[in-house]
């Protein structure tokens, strides 16, 4: 993989956001079947509502894998080596997902390796924050 | 018998395959768009893959499967994955094993007692070495969950 080449990063580098315009419930039941994670909360409103909730609404790591899933097209997969996300919103079916990607500072290793440390963000249609994160990728120019 | 303490708790590791399909499956479910998960033989995974592990896992296993846990009232509050070189390529057999690497309790903003716990998902490959490791923080409520 590798997307991109370390030379071509540059510190306050902001990408272009990853959207997923209206996220569905068939989204959230897909990747509920890959991850296994199969709480019925996030796919029956009759569950959900029997628990007080108005409806199903994301998993929390849906998001996250997006922009997780984000970062490694940018990068590469390979290039990953720290990916942390604390959950700050939920995410209901029909909102946006908006993944930010920033490059926060960046490390000289070697000649040719440099660390490439992110400041990462997901917020819905109207702005409000769902998830804040950062990453760490190791790039090689060599 | 008495079930040990949570920070004693010490879990049979279970073995975690890395498969081709299961990343591509994943790559899929979370929107991904580099073709390598399709054209190549051993791609990594993107990096939050390892959350499939469960699927190996039963609940002697897993932490939040112990009766010191109750899923009910349990929201998962951060999530984080360390990989000490490329995060392992399909086609990769690891082992993995859980413990609690960290529980403490804080007042919430309405009153109540949240209490955190922070569940260490160790993976290592066939010559032991530590390749990856997650680390899951969930927070407990005092009355059911937001």
């Amino acid at each position: 993989m590798g997307a991109i080449a370390a030379g071509d990063v540059t510190l306050g580098t902001v990408f272009a956001p990853r959207v997923v315009s209206g996220l569905t419930l068939t989204d959230i039941v897909r990747y509920q079947g890959a991850s296994g994670d199969l709480n019925p909360v996030h796919h029956d409103a009759e569950y959900a509502q029997a628990r007080g909730y108005p409806g199903p609404f994301s998993v929390g790591m849906l998001p996250a894998g997006i922009l997780g899933s984000y970062v490694a097209d940018i990068f590469g997969a390979s290039s990953v080596r720290r990916f942390s996300t604390r959950f700050v919103n939920i995410v209901w079916p029909g909102d946006d997902v908006i993944c930010a990607v920033e490059v926060e500072s960046i490390e000289h290793l070697g000649p040719t390796e440099v660390d490439v440390h992110l400041k990462l963000g997901v917020t819905n249609g109207v702005g409000l924050p769902v998830i804040s994160g950062r990453a760490l990728v190791r790039l090689d120019q060599g | 018998m008495k079930s040990p303490k949570v920070d004693e708790l010490s879990l049979p590791a279970f073995p975690v395959f890395v498969e081709r399909g299961k990343v591509r499956e994943f790559a899929r479910a979370t929107h991904a768009e580099a073709r390598e998960y399709w054209s190549d033989s051993a791609p990594s995974p993107p990096p939050t893959f390892l959350t499939t592990s469960s699927w190996w896992a039963d609940s002697a296993n897993t932490v939040l499967d112990q009766p010191h846990f109750d899923r009910a009232r349990m929201l998962h509050a951060e999530q984080e994955f360390e990989f000490f070189g490329p995060p392992p390529v399909a086609g990769t057999a690891l082992k993995a094993k859980q413990s609690v690497s960290n529980r403490f309790t804080k007042v919430g903003k309405r009153g109540g007692e949240l209490v955190f716990t922070v569940v260490l998902t160790e993976f290592r490959d066939h010559e032991d070495e530590l390749v990856a490791v997650a680390r899951s923080t969930v927070v407990e409520t005092t009355e059911a969950a937001i």
